[in-house]
């Protein structure tokens, strides 16, 4: 009998895999108290994926919060060596104002940090976990990675205000190329730049098709060496087993206060929202006064489990004895069944609103099939 | 089998004119044409699948995947904000959310400016964004009406000829944003259905060129 296929759902079953995957890769699991102080977030709520976040007064009248992300209690406890890189996992429970019905919520998050003197190589092994990620949760899956540096380049060239940059980085995030080259019109960016920001947004697909056309539009309006990173990050993307799964697409973007570099979203096929989400956070780290350079990724599992096979019955079998029969044989009757792989349930009369696979009578040391409607 | 792409339409006036639209361009699905009250409608071998929904439902029926895409005006998505693409403006179904008051109305700043509505979220991003102390007076339906018997001072709402204002003895004071038929994508649809996708956008933008 297969124990994960019966008992466990299938967002707890992928928890496990995902655990032991990110192990396989030397990540050390990071292990957090319940609570924070509440001043840890509120300097950078914004990177919070929601800004509500549950208070309360501890007994030394400090305010603390029930954790809303992880992210920034690894960060806390990072101390920079050149040279080296700290690896860590997590699998834990965040609570969240959810989007749908605007209450709190606890969250079962799983996700990595990698901190330190990040280079490319670990940039590739970050973006490996996560497109493995994504194929331990299943088969037709796509990781998207965008690069913010260009849009960062292009944007930074013109004199634009905050408000313009973020809601032009709205509009790339809708893939709104009506509105975004309205607003380049209204802001007075250049013809040139606002069309490479509409083909951006509008851009994706597999490296290969994507790569050349980039070269032609983004030549003279980006460093050349900031177009020569992308292209060599993505050749070696390339080269992995799993870039079957990889698509560039400009229009993942996330805060630019705290992020930079490469970001990257992963989706499945039947869950409507992204399950993977990530991308390298130096300007966080600078922000927070830290030497060293960040990625990562969280895996949002609460989105996994509309994929959870419904239960149809409270189990497979109602076995149904009267008062007085041999207790001995009535056990020994049901742990037949239960090594046959079914669930078992005893009863001397049905439960109301209860619903069974089957249901089957003992008596006289026989066991025997009762009609459903009996 | 083809895999089948999920079309959420807007029932009534706006829904007839997109699905023409989406005929010509190549998904077309006669049973559609039937009168009846069915509600869901397949062409398996074009691979579509058409559902009729309440205007205001599009955008949910899209941001929860079970459309894959669908077809919405500027007004729902910016007062629900879903998380969805905005992949085109079909250019119908035009009009513009606007604020309006009685003819004599007369905008004393010292005062907080009571605002009925149906669209709260819209109201409230738009005098946030000019500083403006308001009280909502959320409504949903016969908004024209709270002006004139006093409920509000002003009225933010739709407006397509303005005849129904007029006839109220009610004047736009401002226009907030025009507002049109937008073609929007589940984020995840948009990359397992890419192909149907931007297939469909082609020849939607070949059509619309067709039209200027």
């Amino acid at each position: 009998m297969n124990i994960q296929d019966t008992i466990f759902k299938n967002d707890e079953k992928i928890s496990y895999l995902l655990r032991s995957l990110y192990a396989r890769y030397g990540y050390s699991h990071f292990k957090m108290s319940q609570f924070e102080e509440y001043d840890l977030y509120v300097r950078n709520k914004d990177f919070l994926i929601s800004d509500s976040i549950i208070t309360f007064t501890d007994t030394n009248g400090k305010l603390m919060a029930l954790k809303p992300d992880v992210t920034f209690s690894i960060l806390k406890n990072s101390k920079y060596a050149p040279g080296s890189v700290q690896r860590y996992y997590y699998n834990e429970n965040v609570y969240r104002v959810s989007k749908d019905t605007q209450a709190f919520k606890e969250i079962m998050q799983t996700g990595l940090e990698c901190i330190g003197d990040i280079d490319r190589y670990s940039i590739f092994e970050v973006l490996t976990l996560a497109a493995k990620s994504l194929q331990t949760i299943s088969d037709s899956c796509v990781l998207t990675v965008s690069y913010l540096d260009f849009i960062y380049e292009i944007m930074d060239s013109i004199s634009l205000s905050t408000d313009e940059k973020n809601a032009m980085l709205k509009c790339m995030g809708e893939k709104n190329l009506h509105e975004l080259s309205k607003l380049c019109a209204e802001s007075g960016v250049d013809a040139a730049r606002a069309d490479a920001l509409c083909q951006l947004a509008s851009c994706y697909g597999k490296p290969e098709t994507v790569l050349p056309r980039l070269k032609k539009l983004l030549t003279g309006l980006v460093k050349e060496e900031t177009l020569a990173s992308f292209k060599n990050l993505m050749e070696i993307l390339m080269s992995a087993r799993w870039s079957e799964i990889l698509r560039i697409d400009f229009s993942v973007v996330s805060d630019m206060k705290y992020y930079n570099g490469i970001v990257f979203k992963g989706f499945v096929e039947g869950v409507p929202v992204s399950v993977l989400s990530g991308g390298q956070y130096d300007r966080l780290m600078e922000k927070m006064g830290h030497k060293s350079r960040a990625i990562g990724f969280a895996v949002y599992l609460d989105s996994l489990r509309r994929q959870n096979m419904p239960k149809n019955y409270d189990a497979d079998v109602a076995l149904l004895y009267n008062e007085g029969v041999s207790a001995d044989g009535l056990h020994r009757a049901a742990e037949a069944l239960r090594e046959e792989g079914l669930t078992v349930q005893l009863q001397r009369t049905l439960p109301p609103k209860a619903k069974y696979g089957k249901i089957l009578q003992f008596q006289d040391g026989e066991v025997t099939a009762v009609e459903a409607d009996a | 089998m083809k895999p089948m792409l999920n079309i959420a339409l807007p029932k009534g006036r706006l829904g007839e004119k997109v699905y023409a639209m989406f005929e010509k361009a190549g998904f077309d699905c006669p049973a559609i044409r039937e009168t009846n009250r069915k509600l869901i409608f397949e062409n398996a071998e074009n691979g579509v699948r058409y559902f009729w929904v309440k205007p205001s439902d599009v955008a949910i029926y899209v941001e929860h995947g079970v459309a894959d895409i669908g077809v919405a005006g500027k007004d729902i998505l910016l007062e629900y904000e879903p998380d969805v693409y905005e992949l085109m403006d079909l250019d119908i179904g035009k009009c513009r959310m606007a604020v309006a008051a009685k003819e004599d109305f007369y905008d004393d700043p010292e005062h907080t400016l009571r605002v009925a509505t149906k669209f709260s979220n819209i109201a409230r991003n738009y005098y946030r964004s000019q500083g403006r102390d308001i009280d909502i007076i959320h409504l949903n339906g016969s908004i024209e009406i709270a002006p004139i018997l006093g409920l509000s001072d002003v009225i933010v709402d739709i407006v397509e000829t303005g005849t129904t204002l007029r006839e109220n003895k009610l004047a736009v004071v401002e226009t907030i944003v025009p507002i049109s038929a937008r073609l929007i994508a589940n984020k995840s649809g948009f990359r397992f259905k890419n192909e149907p996708i931007t297939k469909l956008m082609e020849q939607m933008s070949k059509l619309l060129e067709e039209e200027k």
